[in-house]
């Protein structure tokens, strides 16, 4: 027996069947094909349900039921935009891209319009998403209509390159799902800083997917600074694959949003590759936020290491699952997560579920998640010493936040961080 | 400057101060000696604002102010300072981060600009000299692997940062090897001025010999049982507490 699904299911469903003939690509055979599976997939799952074990923690009820448009066509003028963090920008609104915001001309890499550039992808759009398995990925797959595709040639150290997207003030609520393909060749090197906001008032789901290849010997380092609108919703898909000696260093902030999740699948596929993937989640009342990793180490001698840390004051709520999968094949793997949260509201909750599936015998695989309050005793030390209270809370706050954030070695990615999380919390006092 | 009448307090509904009589004037150092757990560290807790307590009877005045109306933060702010017998780790929170915040606040309250880190670097440089010091102390987290010792000269540099006008020591000299009390006191001492009161607790005579009290006060049982001057110091360290509670 098949449950009906969600209306909200139903309602994108519809658009893909007005919509198939005119989505990009939608004369390339490949892409046609793609888009069909996936609407097959979405159709028989609908928006996962609490049911699903990967969903358990967050219910997604209040985004099937909001109802969504496509973003309007007609764009908005040239909005003041963030300051950059490198020399190179894409900018995106609404999950288009925009030249006329963007700066990417004499970029010692390669970066376009994917909706541009469709024809010539077909060996990198899908190699790692999961429609089948990902609900999320599968709604995507079925309505994206750009994104950026970033190629950094073999050897060339690319830089700094800022990824902005900015969701629109609309009267009915728009959803956008970019899908963004990132390749390194063996041996380059990159820098993305990535924001996703969106105007106060602003309403709308953004459910990007990600799909990043970093060569062998190769280093990305993706910063990520979820500060969407405080009644949006972000459920973002992330897929890395690291090869031979590549490091894939990833640190996303959950700061803003009404309900987020970010759901990362990386897999260690060569010898001595690395992943760091940690973050931080600033909660507020009535905010949701959902950490979800999958590693996959599925070759020998390869390390990982994950630290989260998730702050949650008023009625907020915040997810950790965290899984750590070490492959039969995997010998000398070194494996550490860490997830930690500090309550700061009586209300406030936090689920955190670590998981570790070890099939190889000789590794050193380390988790552990500690729940905690404001420590007393330091509170009243820092009082003591003339600090007001609400400066000594924060002080402590950020010194819960630090091993996260230290760990963030780009010069201009750590700059960046810090700044968002200053702003988030000079926007809490 | 201080004046404690018939202070009585409990925790968790168990009473622990007695009704304390207590006066220490401008320019005053006052010694307070007693048996484990007599109640000493709770009365110095009571006087800089640590929750938990629950005020049941008297009164505490800080230049004629109720200090027990105020805020730990506005104690401090008014230039109380209590050196913790067991100073707190704060891991993450820099040593130089807290030290300037804390400074910058009290500065703040006294209508002074406030330092930035050039500034507040020379001048804890100086300070941390005075107490032989390494600088690399400023750089780890607030008393985090700091051996005991350090930690003490910790509360003392916050102190002679702060620069408070009524210091409670709250057996800062535990712990402490021969030179490193000497310094601490040196630091105290430092301080002293027609308008510096200072409040030492401690179990050890010795301490005295380098900050000389006016007066010497015995706390058993929650309560004052015996004061006197300097010598009233030599006598416990010959004879014990057995004495006093004969003599009360
Ligand atoms: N939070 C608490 N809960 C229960 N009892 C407490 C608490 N705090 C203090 N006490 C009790 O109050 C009494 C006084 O403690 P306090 O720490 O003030 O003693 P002290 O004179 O400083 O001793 P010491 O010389 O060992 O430092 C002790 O019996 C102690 O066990
Ligand atoms: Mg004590």
């Amino acid at each position: 027996m098949t449950a009906p699904l969600h209306t909200g299911a139903e309602g994108f469903l519809h658009r893909f069947d007005g919509l198939r003939t005119r989505l990009p690509g939608a004369r390339l055979g490949w892409v046609q094909q793609l888009r069909e599976q996936a609407a097959e997939s979405f159709r028989a799952q609908g928006f996962p349900t609490r049911r699903a074990e990967a969903w358990h923690y967050t219910d997604l009820r209040q985004v099937a039921d909001a109802g969504f448009d496509e973003p309007l066509s007609i764009l908005g003028a040239a909005k003041t935009l963030p300051a950059p963090h490198g020399a190179w920008r894409a900018v995106f609104q609404d999950g288009r891209f925009r030249d006329d915001l963007s700066s990417l001309d004499a970029a010692p890499f390669v970066a376009a319009s994917l909706a541009a550039g469709l024809g010539t992808l077909e060996d990198r759009l899908g190699a790692l998403a999961r429609p089948a398995a990902e609900p999320m990925a599968a709604l995507n797959t079925m309505l994206f209509e750009d994104g950026l595709v970033v190629t950094v040639p073999a050897g060339v150290a690319g830089g700094v390159l800022d990824l902005l997207s900015l969701g629109s003030a609309t009267d009915r609520p728009a959803a956008f799902h970019p899908r963004h393909l990132i390749r390194l060749e063996a041996g380059a090197s990159l820098t993305i800083i990535e924001t996703a906001t969106g105007p106060a008032q602003a309403r709308y789901l953004h459910n990007p997917v990600y799909e990043i290849e970093v060569g062998e010997g190769a280093t990305l380092t993706h910063v990520r600074l979820q500060q969407e609108s405080p009644r949006a919703f972000q459920l973002g898909t992330l897929y890395a694959r690291v090869a031979a000696g590549g490091t894939y260093d990833n640190f996303t902030l959950n700061a803003g949003g009404k309900l987020v999740r970010n759901e990362i699948h990386a897999s260690l596929d060569g010898p001595k590759a690395t992943c760091h993937m940690n973050g931080a989640q600033l909660l507020r009342d009535g905010q949701h936020a959902d950490t979800t990793t999958v590693l996959d180490h599925a070759a020998p001698d390869c390390a990982s290491r994950q630290t989260y840390k998730t702050v949650l004051s008023g009625r907020s709520r915040g997810v950790f699952q965290g899984r750590i999968h070490v492959h039969q094949v995997a010998q000398r793997t070194d494996g550490y997560q860490m997830n930690q949260a500090l309550l700061l509201s009586p209300e406030a909750e936090i689920d955190s579920k670590p998981q570790l599936e070890i099939y190889a015998d000789d590794v050193k695989c380390s988790h552990g998640a500690t729940v905690g309050e404001i420590d007393a005793d330091q509170l009243f030390y820092l009082r003591a010493r003339g600090i007001p209270e609400p400066k000594a809370r924060s002080m402590l706050v950020e010194a819960f936040l630090a091993e996260a954030v230290e760990v963030v070695q780009d010069g201009a990615a750590r700059a960046a961080l810090e700044a968002a999380v200053n702003g988030w919390w000079e926007a809490a006092a | 400057m201080l004046k404690i009448e018939g202070l009585t307090a409990e925790v968790d509904g168990k009473p622990i101060l007695n009704g304390i009589d207590l006066e220490v004037p401008a320019g005053g150092i006052h010694a307070i000696m007693g048996p484990n757990g007599s109640g000493k560290s709770t009365l110095s807790y009571v006087l800089a604002g640590r929750e938990g307590y629950e005020i049941t009877g008297g009164s505490v005045t800080f230049d004629g102010i109720d200090l027990l109306a105020l805020e730990p933060e506005e104690r401090a702010a008014s230039g109380l300072f209590l050196a913790f017998q067991y100073p707190v780790e704060l891991p993450g929170v820099g040593n130089a981060l807290f030290l300037r915040t804390a400074l910058n606040a009290i500065r703040r309250h006294r209508g002074e600009p406030e330092l930035d880190a050039m500034q507040f670097l020379k001048v804890a440089r100086q300070r941390m000299q005075a107490l032989s010091m390494p600088e690399d102390m400023l750089r780890r987290g607030v008393n985090v692997g700091f051996s005991g010792g350090e930690k003490k000269r910790n509360e003392v540099l916050q102190m002679a940062l702060l620069q408070p006008r009524l210091a409670i020591l709250d057996e800062t000299d535990s712990g402490l090897d021969i030179d490193a009390l000497k310094i601490v006191a040196e630091g105290v001492n430092a301080l002293r001025a027609p308008d510096f009161s200072a409040l030492v607790i401690t179990h050890y005579q010795r301490l005295l010999d380098y900050i000389v009290p006016d007066r010497v006060h015995v706390l058993m049982g929650g309560r004052i049982v015996q004061s006197g001057g300097p010598e009233l110091a030599q006598q416990l360290e010959a004879s014990g507490y057995a004495s006093v509670q004969a003599a009360a």
